[in-house]
């Protein structure tokens, strides 16, 4: 890693800034999946780390590398966008979950907002019933 | 673009991501663009609907406008996780919002935007009534949130797709 010793203040100094800033958002989401009490609260707190915590830290590489490579390296961000892409998937899944789980039981953590549900009085419908 | 490309922005899409995991030549170009062209074709089996754009400039507003509504909700809600919810007087709840939006690709991006930020949470969505119910993490102002997401996000996906 010698070669890391040769690199200028200037891209030190944006590197530095940004792996430190998306390694910290994605420590602060941990710590609120941990503190966090209710299941939907905690539901955010990993967004951190999902949305600029990688993408800072994907600049942040993609700076350092391509100054190293003299050229410009970008592959990086295809790992930002996979994980913009896939995301939702996961949250979707978790959020429904939860929801059902709580109609269900009738839980005091659903306001009337959430309560009824999305869907008109018949409940049969369905996302994946068709137009 | 018709029978020979028929999904041209998947191709497209295909062509630049294996020119970033390769070290660009015209070699790699040229085997990238048919891989990206069967890749095409092969979607076209699979009959899927085609998204259309129709309009490009709230597209690209809307490039700009998502990472920076992301970054402005990064910082919020990690200093709301620091100062433990406003010493405990942080207040979050569902609201409900009624999508004029229709198109199931501005419904995947709209709902990618919205996981995407934090503070924001995709519950459910009903396809038949649009009825989207979100979970916000700091809920202020039920009304104004949910005109901001319309406002924001959801009209420009509809001048896009619709």
């Amino acid at each position: 890693m010698n070669h890391l010793a040769d690199i200028p203040l200037w891209i030190a100094l944006p590197v530095a800034f940004l792996v430190v800033a998306g390694s910290s958002l994605a420590l602060l989401g941990t710590i609120g999946l941990l503190r966090l009490r209710l299941f939907y609260d905690r539901l955010h707190a990993p967004t951190l780390g999902t949305s600029w915590g990688i993408g800072a830290i994907v600049l942040g590489s993609m700076l350092l590398f391509s100054w190293l490579d003299s050229r410009p390296v970008l592959h990086e961000a295809l790992i930002g966008i996979f994980v913009i892409v896939t995301t939702p998937a996961t949250y979707l899944l978790l959020g429904r979950a939860a929801l059902h789980r709580d109609r269900a039981k009738g839980s005091a953590n659903l306001p009337n907002a959430a309560a009824e549900g999305a869907d008109p009085p018949k409940e049969t419908a369905e996302d994946t019933v068709p137009d | 673009m018709g029978r020979l490309v028929p999904h041209p922005l998947l191709s497209l899409a295909l062509v630049g991501m294996w020119l970033l995991l390769t070290r660009f030549s015209p070699g790699h170009l040229l085997l990238g663009t048919a891989i990206a062209l069967i890749a095409g074709r092969a979607m076209a089996a699979l009959k899927p609907d085609r998204p259309r754009i129709r309009r490009w400039i709230p597209a690209l507003r809307l490039g700009v406008v998502v990472p920076w509504d992301i970054l402005r909700s990064n910082i919020a809600v990690a200093r709301l996780i620091l100062t433990n919810g406003r010493r405990g007087t942080r207040r979050s709840g569902f609201i409900r919002i009624p999508l004029e939006l229709r198109d199931p690709t501005g419904l995947a991006i709209l709902s990618m935007i919205i996981t995407a930020t934090p503070g924001t949470a995709w519950i459910e969505h009903d396809r038949k009534s649009g009825v989207l119910i979100l979970h916000i993490f700091d809920l202020t102002d039920e009304a104004a949130q949910r005109d901001e997401i319309l406002r924001r996000y959801a009209t420009p996906l509809m001048e896009i797709f619709q």
